[in-house]
């Protein structure tokens, strides 16, 4: 079973992990930001209307925990993940409006041993969404750590 | 009245502190972050952190939350002075986004804000970028979480 699981060495730079699809609904953006992010254009369609977004938007920490959710779906629910040390850089590029598909990928750019654990491997990525009307709405590049391979079974 | 006036540049602003309960942590993380140790106090002994913590992006809205409460408290004293506040926009991003200590349930969080730089748009005339330094601290005193957002601004 632990065997199955994505290790550390199998995030070779190039690779790709499909995100989504996910459709968002005014409900779901309305119900975010009243507990985190309670602004006009994240609560009400007339308020977002009026604002630079055009309409009732997410949310860009919603956004953001979206593709964390895309991520968990596709790799890391059947990885070794071990947590993330951050984030380098997100661009919220077009707002996330009430009815959007959202869908993108993953990429690896670079997979490296961590020296100080042992057993431990830093992978970077690219993570992107775009929507419906082929508009990319967030990018972002982020690290994640896995367990690698080698002294993975003995730890399960 | 322009944010750079209000938040000067370099001085740390304390926004407020939120308390992660084990229900906050398992309901935020079930929807954006299902992970053991993010979902089961009992799982979580198995991974490196050791016990429930908060899904890193849950600390961040948390400081969004918070940034908020104290973004409303402040607009109200201006306006009681008849100071019209800074007209905050959304915001493009964020940089340099760290997840330093974990959030365990239980934790209280003061998040903090400091105004790093402020310019206006050449391409768009009436609308400035501030760049703020974030920070997460929890009740020992650790950094928990440090980014640097922008935010718009209107004239």
């Amino acid at each position: 079973m632990q065997a199955d699981r994505l290790h550390f060495e199998d995030f070779t730079p190039g690779r790709q992990f499909p995100l989504g699809p996910k459709t968002v609904s005014a409900a779901e953006i309305i119900e975010f930001a009243t507990e985190f992010d309670p602004q006009p254009m994240h609560l009400s369609e007339e308020a977002g209307k009026a604002s630079i977004l055009g309409g009732l938007s997410a949310s860009g920490w919603h956004t953001s925990a979206m593709m964390m959710r895309m991520i968990v779906d596709s790799f890391i629910g059947r990885s070794t993940c071990q947590g993330a040390p951050g984030v380098e850089q997100m661009d919220w590029k077009k707002p996330v409006l009430a009815g959007d598909t959202i869908e993108g990928q993953g990429v690896v750019l670079e997979a490296r041993a961590l020296k100080s654990r042992p057993g431990i491997g830093i992978v970077r990525m690219r993570t992107e969404l775009g929507n419906q009307r082929g508009e990319t709405v967030c990018v972002a590049e982020q690290s994640i750590m896995f367990r690698m391979r080698e002294n993975g079974e003995s730890k399960a | 009245m322009r944010f750079a006036e209000l938040m000067t540049i370099g001085t740390r602003i304390e926004a407020g502190t939120l308390e992660f309960s084990a229900e906050d942590i398992i309901r935020f993380a079930e929807k954006f972050d299902p992970q053991p140790f993010h979902l089961d106090p009992e799982a979580a002994k198995a991974f490196v952190f050791g016990g429930l913590c908060a899904s890193g992006w849950h600390t961040c809205a948390g400081w969004m939350k918070m940034f908020l409460v104290y973004w409303a408290t402040e607009s109200e004293r201006l306006r009681r002075q008849g100071v019209a506040p800074p007209k905050l926009g959304p915001s493009p991003g964020f940089r340099k986004l760290q997840w330093l200590r974990p959030v365990y349930a239980g934790d209280r969080i003061t998040y903090f804000a400091t105004l790093q730089a402020s310019r206006e748009l050449a391409s768009r005339p009436g609308t400035w970028i501030n760049t703020t330094l974030n920070e997460g601290i929890n009740q020992h005193g650790d950094v928990v979480i440090r980014f640097e957002s922008n935010v718009l601004e209107f004239a």
